[in-house]
C-alpha cells in the first residue's frame, strides 16, 4: 500500500479539468486507488465519485493505492496534482 | 410605442446582442419514444453500443475544443468523456436493466438522475449545478445515440438569432453556429456554469438566470441582451433598439479589430513594445498560439510529457517535440521550462519503467544525485532542438540563430540552485560535443515563484539572461487572503522588475495575473516587458496593452504600492 497527502491548490478545487486529469491518470494503473477528503472517500477511477468529493482549494486529499504498482500510482498522481496546482 | 419589457438576469458572458428570438427546443422533447424494454441482453447491448457512439462524439468535441478553448475549458469535455466510462453511470444502468427489466433509456436516465443527486448531496452549492449539467449532457448524448438520432439537430438559421433556452449544456454551446447566433438568454444557469464559461471563452454574449424566459419570450420577438450587466429587453421601441444596435456594432468592431490586430505588435500609447507570448503544454497549443498572434512561447511546461507514462521520454523524443514547437513559432523565441523538480511536498515522482524515480530532494531544483540523468537528457534535447536538429540528429529546416531558444529553470530558491542547474546545462552541452552532435546555444532564465528568490534577486540576476515571474505560485506562497496577498504579489513583482531593470535584463510574467485586464497596466507600469498568457487570450491582452501609457501606469503603480490601506479595510500587507 502507498499513500500521499496533497493539499489541493488548483484555483477552484477539484473541478472538471483537474478531476479529469487525475481520474485519467488513476485509470492507467492496475492497482486500486482511492481518494479521501475528510470523512468522504471515492474510487479514484470514477470521475463522478471524485467530483462528488467536492474538494475545495486548501483541503487535503489523501491518495491511497493498494496492489501491484501502488507506489508508482501514488507518485504519478501526486505529480499530476503538482502540475494542476501550478497551472502556469 | 411603449418601451420594451425589461428583465434582470445575471451577466454570464460580456457582450451586446440584439435580434429575433429563437426558442431552443427542450432536449429530448422531440420524439424520445419510451421504448418498451427488449430482451435484457439486447438492451444491455444497445446501451453499450450507444455509449460507444457517444464516446466517439465526445472525443470529437474534445478535439475541436482543444483548438478554440484553453486547456482548463477543454477539461470540461475531458471530464465528460470519463463519465461515459464511469461504472456509476453506464455500469449502474446496465445493472438496472439486468435486475429491473428496464429499457436502456429508462435505466440510463435513472442512473443519470442518481449521479446528479449524489453530486448535489456532496456539494450543496452553486458549483454542483455545473457538474450536474455535465451529467445531463452526457446522458443526453447516449439517449440520442439510443434513438439513433444524429444528436440534437442544430436548427439552421437563415438569419442571425438570439437563442432563448431553459438551459444550454456545454456541448450545445460549442456546436452553435457562431455566424448565426448573436447571443444567449437562459432561464437556468449562472455565471459559474460550464455553459457560461464556454460562452465567455467563445466571445458569445450570454445572460443566465432569467426567470420564465421561455414563457415570456416568443419566437421572433426582438430581444436585446447585455451579457455584462444581465439586462434583457424584450420588444424595445425603435429608439431603444437603435441604441442597442449601435452598442452591438461598436462591440463587434472592437472584437474584429482584436482579430485583425492580433498579429501586430502590442505597443503602449507612449511607444513601448510589450511582448505578448503564450503558455503552452503541448505542441498542439503551439499552433493555437501562432494563430492567435503570440510573440513567442513564454512558457512551455514540459511536465506534460513526463506524466502518466510507463517510461520516461528519451532525448530523441523530447528533441522532436521541442523542435516541433520551435519550428511552429520561428523566428519567435521559445522558452522551455525544465521539469519542475522542486515540489515543496517532495512528491515529484515520475514513473520510470515500473520504479519510482525521485527527481529532487527537498525544495530546490537541484536534482538529487543519481537522478541527474533525467535532467541531462532533457537539457541535451533542448540544446539539440535549439540547433534545429531533428530526431535523428540531422540538421533541421531551421538554421541556428533563426529562433531564440531559452531554457527556464523553475522553483529556484537560492543561488546554489542556479549554479547547479547551469553546471548541468554545461555538462549536457559537453556531452553532445563529445558525441559530435550538432547543438545550438540557449539563453538561461529563472522562474521566480518563491518569495526567497525575490529576496535574492540581485544575486540571481547576475547568473542568468532573463527572469520570468510565476505569479500563481508567488500568490500561493504568500500568506493571507487574496485581497491582502495580491498587492503583496505586485510588490514582489515591483522588486524583481526594479532589479532586472538595473541589471539590464528582461523580465516576464507568466501567471494568471498577466491576463487580468486590471493588472496589465500595473505590470507594464512596473516595467514588465513580456506577458505570457493562455493562447486564446493573446489578442485581448495585446489590445489592453495598446490602451496603456507606460509612463502613466508607472505613476499609478507607484501610488498604489505606497498607499496606506484604509483603516478597517483589508489592507495590503
Amino acid at each position: 500500500m502507498a499513500e500521499a497527502r496533497v493539499v489541493i491548490r488548483t484555483g477552484g478545487g477539484l473541478h472538471a479539468g483537474p478531476a479529469a486529469a487525475l481520474v485519467a491518470e488513476a485509470r492507467r494503473h492496475a492497482c486500486a486507488v482511492t481518494f479521501a477528503c475528510g470523512a468522504r472517500a471515492a474510487n479514484a477511477k470514477s470521475i463522478l465519485e471524485v467530483l462528488a468529493l467536492g474538494v475545495k482549494d486548501g483541503e487535503e486529499l489523501l491518495v491511497r493505492a493498494e496492489g501491484e504498482g501502488a507506489e508508482d500510482a501514488v507518485g504519478a498522481l501526486a505529480r499530476v496534482l503538482g502540475e494542476q496546482r501550478g497551472r502556469l | 410605442m411603449s418601451p420594451g419589457r425589461r428583465f434582470a438576469g445575471q451577466g454570464a458572458a460580456p457582450g451586446i446582442a440584439i435580434g429575433p428570438a429563437y426558442l431552443w427546443p427542450r432536449r429530448g422533447q422531440a420524439g424520445r419514444a419510451v421504448a418498451a424494454a427488449g430482451s435484457c441482453r439486447g438492451e444491455v447491448e444497445r446501451l453499450s453500443a450507444a455509449a460507444a457512439v457517444a464516446r466517439e462524439g465526445t472525443r470529437e468535441i474534445v478535439r475541436q475544443a482543444g483548438r478554440t478553448l484553453t486547456r482548463a475549458e477543454a477539461g470540461i469535455f475531458e471530464a465528460q468523456l470519463l463519465m461515459l466510462d464511469d461504472p456509476n453511470l453506464v455500469g449502474r444502468a446496465e445493472e438496472a436493466i439486468r435486475t429491473g427489466g428496464l429499457s436502456a433509456e429508462e435505466a440510463l436516465e435513472r442512473a443519470g438522475a442518481e449521479c446528479a443527486a449524489a453530486l448535489l448531496r456532496a456539494v450543496p452549492d452553486e458549483s454542483w449545478r455545473a457538474r450536474a449539467a455535465d451529467v445531463a449532457d452526457v446522458v443526453g448524448r447516449v439517449l440520442d445515440a439510443l434513438a439513433e438520432r444524429p444528436g440534437p439537430s442544430l436548427p439552421s438559421f437563415d438569419h442571425p438569432v438570439l437563442v432563448v433556452a431553459e438551459e444550454l449544456l456545454p456541448s450545445d454551446i460549442v456546436a452553435l453556429d457562431r455566424e448565426k447566433v448573436l447571443g444567449l438568454v437562459t432561464q437556468a444557469g449562472s455565471p459559474t456554469s460550464h455553459a457560461s464559461i464556454l460562452a465567455r471563452s467563445l466571445g458569445l454574449p450570454a445572460v443566465a438566470g432569467v426567470p420564465s424566459a421561455c414563457e415570456l419570450i416568443r419566437e421572433g420577438d426582438v430581444v436585446a441582451a447585455d451579457g455584462a450587466s444581465g439586462e434583457v429587453v424584450v420588444g424595445p421601441d425603435p429608439v431603444e433598439a437603435e441604441d442597442w444596435r449601435a452598442r452591438q456594432a461598436s462591440r463587434r468592431e472592437w472584437r474584429e479589430g482584436l482579430r485583425s490586430r492580433a498579429h501586430l505588435p502590442a505597443i503602449t500609447t507612449d511607444g513601448h513594445r510589450i511582448r505578448v507570448a503564450a503558455n503552452i503544454g503541448t505542441p498542439d497549443e503551439a499552433e493555437t498560439a501562432f494563430l492567435n498572434g503570440a510573440d513567442g512561447i513564454g512558457l512551455f511546461r514540459t511536465e506534460v510529457f513526463f506524466m502518466g507514462r510507463a517510461s520516461l521520454p528519451g532525448e530523441d523524443e523530447q528533441c522532436g517535440v521541442y523542435g516541433e514547437v520551435i519550428r511552429c513559432l520561428a523566428p519567435r523565441p521559445v522558452v522551455i521550462r525544465t521539469l519542475d523538480a522542486g515540489d515543496d511536498k517532495a512528491l515529484n515522482l515520475v514513473a520510470s519503467g515500473g520504479r519510482a524515480v525521485r527527481l529532487a530532494g527537498g525544495r530546490s531544483s537541484q536534482p538529487a544525485s543519481g537522478h541527474e540523468d533525467v535532467f541531462l537528457a532533457q537539457l541535451r534535447a533542448v540544446l539539440r532542438a535549439a540547433a534545429g536538429a531533428g530526431e535523428d540528429g540531422r540538421a533541421g529546416v531551421r538554421r541556428p540563430g533563426e529562433a531564440e531558444v531559452r531554457v527556464l529553470f523553475p522553483m529556484v530558491a537560492n543561488l546554489a540552485d542556479v549554479v547547479a542547474a547551469k553546471a548541468l546545462l554545461a555538462r549536457a552541452a559537453a556531452e553532445l560535443d563529445a558525441r559530435g552532435v550538432v547543438r545550438g546555444e540557449v539563453k538561461v532564465g529563472l522562474m521566480i515563484e518563491v518569495p526567497s528568490a525575490v529576496a535574492l534577486i540581485g544575486l540571481l540576476l547576475r547568473e542568468v539572461d532573463f527572469v520570468s515571474l510565476g505569479t500563481n505560485d508567488l500568490a500561493r506562497l504568500t500568506p493571507g487572503p487574496a485581497e491582502v496577498a495580491i498587492p503583496t504579489v505586485l510588490r514582489l513583482v515591483a522588486a524583481v522588475a526594479d532589479a532586472a531593470r538595473r541589471a539590464g535584463k528582461p523580465v516576464a510574467v507568466c501567471g494568471e495575473l498577466a491576463a487580468d485586464p486590471r493588472a496589465i497596466p500595473l505590470l507594464v507600469g512596473l516595467g514588465v516587458g513580456e506577458l505570457s498568457v493562455a493562447p486564446p487570450l493573446v489578442p485581448e491582452v495585446k489590445e489592453v496593452v495598446r490602451t496603456v501609457s507606460r509612463r502613466e501606469a508607472a505613476i499609478l503603480a507607484k501610488r498604489l504600492l505606497t498607499a496606506r490601506p484604509a483603516e478597517g479595510g483589508t489592507g495590503d500587507g
